[in-house]
This record gives structure tokens, sequence and C-alpha cells, in this order.
């Protein structure tokens, strides 16, 4: 069940002149979160920005005693909104509703879990790798941006005993390029008998090489989606992508609770 | 003091005036984990046509200064699978559910109808003639007084729910549209859906919404929703259903003093979908304050009397 709480602002880093994280005080919604489910905020009262935004939950963060206590969002600050969630102060109030979707569908040790993220799509991975890690399975997180400054939190996945994967697009750091290069090599390495699960997020031309690569190698594939949403809740129809039913047809269906998380294959890009 | 809530609509009658709006609630079910719903006035499902329809392509939605455009499409699973899958939830809820028409033809309305009619648990028809977002049907009719009264009438031959045109501000004389769906034996008119808008993206030059123009509603219509209610007051005598960019208690009773018997909400419950109780406790409070027993007695009394301009004329 979502829950919907004013919650107070724990703490805002910001890790560069547009990306933050904001902790938010919301014990219920972080003990009921799992990963790859998302929260729908809204930074400030007011008519202007109008609708709440859709984030995926970034971490779950913990009291002294243990309890799950916060959660926090990863943003980019790319309008007004996400400009509100860049300037908030400990304290602030913020609308949270949640946690909304689909989650991603864990593998167990058996497996490997390969994690595709490029640039705020990281956001889902951290919750993903502490619960994937915590069942003894083996990680990998490729991770491609624009330049060596938006790569964040590596030494947390690093600690959680997560392989890194990195590339940058103007080859400051890791491989220049897109992640789908070396993803796309590693698959092409491994052993067809040894199970891979693929988990990807990021823009959703990303996702797409992403699918492609995945569909190349015989590799499943989930993906968590991004699309303008209006209520997270199935009310409004907006967010819809054209996903392949059971009947072979594709149907437009509603990410914020079919997804967001999907199987790539399933899905029209 | 426990003053009455409840409403008239026809032989309808809502335990308070307040309405999930149709479009913005998906079929009600999609809330039952955060509403009460049981504890809304009525639910207004989403547009139901005779078959699936997929809608339009994304992006459906874009946000404009205290308001959203949409172009949804009318996507839908069709009259049928909602009697089937959803209307049974509704009815084990406690629903009292307002199911939205739609048609591309005068005989699917009727048909749509027909099967609502014959279904255990709808409580009243709300016919949608004023979709701004499809090519074909819906807003045809809702845009000629021909075309409305020839809908609402053909409908009203075949059923005996109550039957609730939902009118277009997209005219110039919204009232005239009220008066012909009262003439065809409308048991309410609902209004306003939403304002023919578009947004464009000047860098790309290309259009926001994929269909490129889509319907405006929220705060910034509201204004313009509250004076078509008060003009087809004036014209009409069966219950109005006003809606437009309602967001608080305030607002509602701003569309109940100019004429709305009941209200609807649509793009505040995208903002906050817990906002129900909040609505029902400040029009309580409302009324208590102002010593007003039912909800009933508010309905229409602006008093337009010549405000105190003697110092003018001294």
């Amino acid at each position: 069940m979502p829950i919907d709480v004013s919650a107070a602002v724990v703490s805002n880093r910001p890790l560069s002149a547009d990306y933050n994280v904001v902790a938010l005080a919301a014990p219920a919604i972080a003990a009921a979160a799992a990963p790859g489910q998302f929260v729908m905020v809204k930074a400030a009262p007011g008519l202007d920005p109008l609708l709440r935004r859709p984030f995926s939950v970034f971490e779950v963060l913990r009291d002294s005693g243990g309890a799950p206590s916060a959660v926090s969002i990863l943003s980019k600050r790319i309008g007004r909104s996400t400009a509100q969630l860049y300037d908030l102060r400990p304290g602030d109030r913020v609308a949270c509703l949640g946690p909304l979707g689909r989650p991603f569908a864990l593998v167990d040790a058996g497996t490997e879990a390969w994690m595709v993220a490029g640039g705020v799509g990281l956001a889902p991975f951290m919750t993903l790798a502490e619960t994937l890690r915590a069942r003894g399975v083996a990680a990998t997180l490729f991770y491609g941006a624009r330049a060596a400054g938006e790569l964040f939190y590596l030494d947390a996945f690093r600690s959680l005993g997560v392989d890194l994967v990195l590339s940058t697009e103007d080859g400051s750091r890791g491989e220049r390029g897109r992640i789908t290069a070396p993803l796309d090599r590693r698959l092409a390495a491994r052993a067809a008998a040894a199970p891979v699960m693929l988990y990807a997020c990021g823009p959703e031309g990303m996702l797409a090489a992403t699918a492609k690569v995945a569909a190349a190698h015989g590799r499943p594939c989930q993906v968590s989606v991004e699309r303008i949403m209006g209520c997270g809740l199935g009310g409004c129809y907006s967010c819809v992508i054209p996903v392949r039913g059971d009947d072979g047809r594709f149907h437009h269906v509603r990410s914020c609770i079919a997804g967001p998380v999907l199987m790539a294959d399933r899905v029209r890009w | 003091m426990d003053v009455d809530l409840s409403v008239r609509i026809g032989s309808l009658t809502l335990g308070n005036p307040i309405i999930a709006a149709s479009g913005c609630f998906g079929y009600g079910v999609e809330y039952a984990g955060v509403v009460d719903l049981a504890s809304l006035g009525a639910v207004a499902v989403k547009g139901l046509f005779l078959s699936e329809r997929e809608g339009h392509p994304a992006p459906r939605i874009v946000e404009t200064p205290a308001g959203m455009l949409n172009a949804i499409g009318l996507q839908g699973i069709g009259v049928r699978r909602f009697v089937d899958e959803k209307l049974p939830e509704l009815r084990a809820r406690g629903v009292t559910a307002i199911v939205n028409v739609c048609g591309t033809t005068l005989d699917e309305y009727v048909e749509v109808s027909r099967i609502l009619s014959d279904a255990d648990g709808v409580g009243a028809i709300e016919l949608n003639i004023s979709c701004p977002n499809i090519k074909a049907g819906g807003i045809q009719f809702g845009c000629s007084l021909e075309g409305t009264y020839g809908v609402v009438s053909a409908v009203r031959r075949v059923t005996r729910l109550p039957v609730i045109p939902k009118l277009t501000p997209n005219v110039t004389d919204v009232a005239s549209f009220a008066h012909a769906a009262e003439d065809a034996g409308a048991d309410a008119v609902s209004l306003v859906n939403t304002f023919l808008a578009m947004a464009i993206d000047v860098e790309t030059r290309r259009p926001k919404l994929s269909n490129v123009v889509g319907g405006l509603s929220g705060p910034a219509i509201r204004p313009i929703a509250v004076r078509m209610v008060y003009e087809c007051r004036q014209a009409i005598g069966i219950p109005i259903v006003g809606m437009g960019g309602i967001a608080d208690a305030r607002d509602a009773l701003e569309f109940i003093i100019a004429g709305a018997a009941a209200v609807q909400i649509g793009t505040a419950s995208f903002v906050d979908p817990c906002i129900w109780p909040r609505l029902l406790d400040g029009i309580r409070a409302y009324l208590s304050r102002h010593r007003i027993d039912r909800i009933a007695d508010l309905v229409g009394t602006l008093d337009t009397r010549a405000l105190d301009n003697e110092w003018i004329s001294s």
C-alpha cells in the first residue's frame, strides 16, 4: 500500500552543480520499499510547478538501531521541480507518496546480476545492489555518464562488493563512449551456460540499446523506464509505453503500475 | 451540528457532493489502496466505448502554469470488460459509480448505455460529448445543439439511469447546450470538460503533446469554469455537476454557490491523491460556521444584489 507523507528533509547533499541526493524522513515508505520502486515527490507547495515528479528510491537509510528511517532520491536539475529539489534545506517539508510500482525481480546466487546505468539512471541500483549482495549474488555495475564528474557513489558500490565498469562520453574516466560497448564485449566473452540477469535504467535511447545487446546475446533484461507521469497510481494514463502482451500484440501499459520495471524484450522502443 | 451533505441527481442520491472526475481516477479500483472509495459521493470512471482503445502515443501530458494539458485519446478497456472486470469490485466496495460513456456514432452511445443499464451497480451515465482529443465522435456531438440534443434524447430512450451529459467549454454559449440537454431529457449536466489548448517546445519547434493539441485542466481554468456553471444555473432547472480546477474546499464551495449541486475533482487528485477527506471536512466546517443544515440549501445562492454604491452618487 502506498503511503503519502509530508516528509521532513533530513539532508540535501549536492554531488555536482546539477546532481543532488535528498534524504526524506519517511520510515513507513523506507520500510516498505523494494528495489526498483519509486516515490512521487512534490518539493514545494504551490501551483507552478503543479504536479509531483517520480523518483526511484535511491537509498533506504536506517537509524542507529537499524530500523528504516528515511529514503533518499538522486535528482538531476533539469527543470523547475528539480531546481526546487536541489535547493531544499534540512527541515523543509516535501510531499512524498510511495512506494509505488513493480520492483525488480531478484535473482539467486547462481545467476550474476549485471546492472547497466546511464547518468541519473543510477538511482534504482543502490538498493538493488544491497539486496542482491545480501543474497550472495555476484554483481557488476556498468555505469556510463557524460564525464568523470558525473560518476557518483562509486565507493559505495565497491564497498558492497560490486564490480565496476565505467564509461564516459568524453573519455575523462573509464572507456570513452557508451556503456553498451563494454557490456556487449563482456556478454560476448561470457559462456552461454553461465546465467546473467541484466538490469538497466537510464535514458530511453540507452535502454533501447541495452535491450538490443541483451537480445543479441540471448540474455534476459529488466528495464526501469521513466515516462512523463501525472499521478503514479494508474489514474491518469499519461505514462504509457507500448508493451507486447500475451496475445502477441502491443498495448499501451501504464508504466506507473505495470512498471516501472518491464522486461526489455516486451517493450517496443 | 450534523450537516446533510446528500445530493439528488434524478433518481440517484449521493452521500455527499464530492465526485472523482472521469479520466482522472482510472476505473476507481486503482485507488482502493489509498482512498476510501465509499467515502466519495461518487466515482466517475474513465470514458468507455464499445471496444478497447489504445489511445494516443506518449507524451500525453504536459504541465503549464497552474495546470496541465492532456491528450490521452480515451484509452480504455471497453464497456464489456468494464462490466465484467471492474464493476463487481466497485459494487463490492460500496462505490456509487458514474460511468462515462463515449461514442464515435450515435448508435455507439446508445449501445454502451444499454449495456450499462443492464449491468448491476451503475449509478448514473455521464455522456462524454466533450472530449477534445479524439478525431471522431465526442466533441462533434457536444459542439452542436442538434448533436447534443440527439445524443441525449437517444440515450434517454434506452435507460432509466440518470443521464448526465458532460459539456464542453469550447463553445460560445455553454448555457444553450445545457438547455438543449435539459430539453432532451437529461437529469443533470456536468461541466466543464477541458479547454482545447496547446504547448510548444520552442527549441525543437515540436508540439509538447503527440496529439499536438490537448485539453487544459487545473486551477488555471477555475474562474472560467465557475462563470460557465453560473451561466448554466440561470438557463436550466436540472442539477449541475461543476468542475474545473477545484483544489480545496473553498474552490468546491465557489462552484456550489455558483449553482453546482455536486462537484468533480480531477487534476488536484493527481497532486494529492488523499485530498478527499480534507474537501469534505472543509465543506462541513463551512456549513457549520454559516449555520447551513443542508448542502442543498447553499446551491446557487450567489448574492448578486448591487453593492452599496451610494458614495458614488452622493
